[in-house]
């Protein structure tokens, strides 16, 4: 009795209490980002820093929870977007980098968030882990993982990483090699960090996807029986989606199977894709 | 006397001793709080960090067992190749599972969308189309160019920028040589040919967001 009123204390705050609970959680995430940006923008995680962001997740779980009454109260949007989402993947690109010797893996996740809200009513979920998977045998089982999660105001990189463990459930492997983190930039305020020949990114970019999807649908369900019109209309122009980028030499990957692509099958090809999972209560 | 001078005192160490009774249970709440296995309270980590429990420890914040949600290799698979009611499941179907599974479905699928598929401008019938593209995963290249369909490099990636809904309708809807439905109904093309931003040249490459307009 008594620990559920305590806890009934602990989480209820009045919408005024919240308020300015955010306020000064803004305010510490600002001073916070000042000390540390300099650092963060050129060098990967060091134990000194993970002292800090134990503050700032601390300071941030308020923010959530602030968060969180928003999004129950204030959120109109019909559009498949944001609330209960924070799972979905929107979209995966995997391309050569300007330098030819690096690749690019863009993950980008809870699509169609509209014009300026994300970071304002859409953010990374602590809770949701998210992967890019490598397979370099073609066995279409990970051979190599880079994991990404948020915690507080920044979004933490472990690998990639050879990993033995596959399927459906995963742990974080605090015990890689290679972790970094770089801290999440908003619409404001653009962060990259680089380490160990990586550059990485998390945070709100303009969703790179364009189809008419609408028009798909329309045709799909009988209503549009002359198929696509001329011009189209892009459903996902003016929308948003959160990103994480991964820039990294080819070499920590290791050279991958040919006659994998039979379009390509001389050329050395890896199998990749990307999951989002949810930690279990 | 006697008793009326113990009386205040015996009635304040009785009532030390109800203050001292309260901390004692606040402290076994805080106390089990940080041992209940769950991330509640202040706490920052499962039973870590907050004002009551003791630091996390970097296995402490990033502690815990995680289960799958979503997945994706390629663009729209599920949304062009399976059933509504089975995109769930692709979802949390490891790849090397997944031809096995849903080889037939999407198979099925695109003898729907086009009930006169034979071929299509990769030489592929709905057989192989279906074993492809069953397998949910992104083909890239280690080497070379990498890209969706360039029109000599086929599905050795995915850049940013490529239309890469109008290959897959090609696939799917162009027939062998590519000019099956183009018209009434016009299904290969969706007309909407580029980003509505332009990327950037260098890291991190995709366009800033778009903010609201004044």
């Amino acid at each position: 009795m008594q620990k559920d009123s305590y806890i009934e204390n602990d989480y209820f705050y009045s919408f005024n209490d919240m308020v300015s609970i955010q306020y000064w959680s803004i305010l510490n995430h600002i001073r916070t980002f000042k000390a540390t940006n300099n650092f963060l923008q050129k060098y990967s995680i060091q134990k000194t820093m993970m002292k800090k962001s134990r503050l700032i997740a601390m300071i941030s779980s308020l923010g959530v929870m602030v968060l969180a009454v928003v999004l129950m109260s204030g959120d109109h949007n019909d559009s498949p977007s944001i609330s209960g989402t924070t799972s979905d993947i929107a979209d995966f690109y995997a391309f050569q980098a300007p330098d030819p010797n690096n690749l690019v893996l863009v993950m980008n996740m809870q699509g169609l968030i509209p014009a300026g809200r994300a970071t304002e009513e859409a953010s990374f979920d602590e809770s949701v882990l998210m992967e890019f998977n490598i397979d370099i045998n073609n066995d279409l089982k990970e051979d190599i993982l880079i994991q990404a999660i948020r915690r507080g105001d920044s979004m933490y990189f472990f690998g990639p990483f050879l990993t033995s463990q596959t399927g459906l459930m995963s742990e974080i492997n605090t015990d890689a090699d290679l972790k970094n983190s770089v801290k999440i930039s908003t619409v404001e305020e653009v962060f990259v960090a680089e380490a160990d020949g990586m550059k990485f990114f998390a945070g709100p970019r303009e969703d790179p996807f364009f189809f008419d999807r609408n028009r798909f649908d329309e045709y799909l369900r009988g209503n549009a029986p002359g198929g696509f019109s001329n011009p189209g209309t892009d459903t996902y122009a003016g929308s948003n989606v959160l990103s994480i980028v991964v820039e990294l030499p080819k070499a920590l990957l290791g050279t991958p199977a040919t006659d994998v692509n039979p379009f390509a099958s001389a050329t050395p090809t890896y199998n990749m894709w990307v999951e989002t999972k949810k930690r279990l209560p | 006397m006697k008793i009326q001078k113990i009386y205040p005192i015996a009635i304040l160490l009785l009532s030390l001793l109800f203050v001292q009774c309260i901390n004692d249970d606040d402290n076994a709440i805080y106390q089990d709080r940080c041992n209940d296995g769950i991330q509640n309270g202040d706490e920052t980590g499962v039973d870590c960090g907050g004002s009551q429990c003791d630091p996390c420890s970097e296995e402490d914040l990033f502690a815990g067992t995680y289960m799958q949600k979503d997945q994706m290799g390629r663009p729209a698979t599920n949304i062009l190749f399976n059933q509504v009611a089975l995109r769930d499941s692709l979802n949390i179907t490891e790849p090397y599972l997944m031809q096995e599974r849903f080889k037939d479905v999407f198979k099925n699928r695109i003898m729907t969308l086009d009930t006169t598929y034979t071929t299509n401008v990769l030489g592929l019938d709905a057989d192989q189309m279906a074993a492809i593209f069953s397998q949910d995963v992104l083909w890239v290249a280690a080497t070379g160019v990498t890209s969706y369909d360039n029109g000599s490099e086929i599905l050795t990636g995915r850049a940013l920028g490529e239309d890469v809904m109008d290959s897959n309708l090609l696939w799917i809807f162009g027939g062998p040589d590519g000019t099956k439905n183009n018209v009434d109904p016009l299904l290969i093309s969706d007309n909407v040919d580029e980003n509505d931003a332009d990327f950037l040249t260098e890291f991190p490459y995709l366009a800033p967001p778009f903010e609201i307009e004044d």
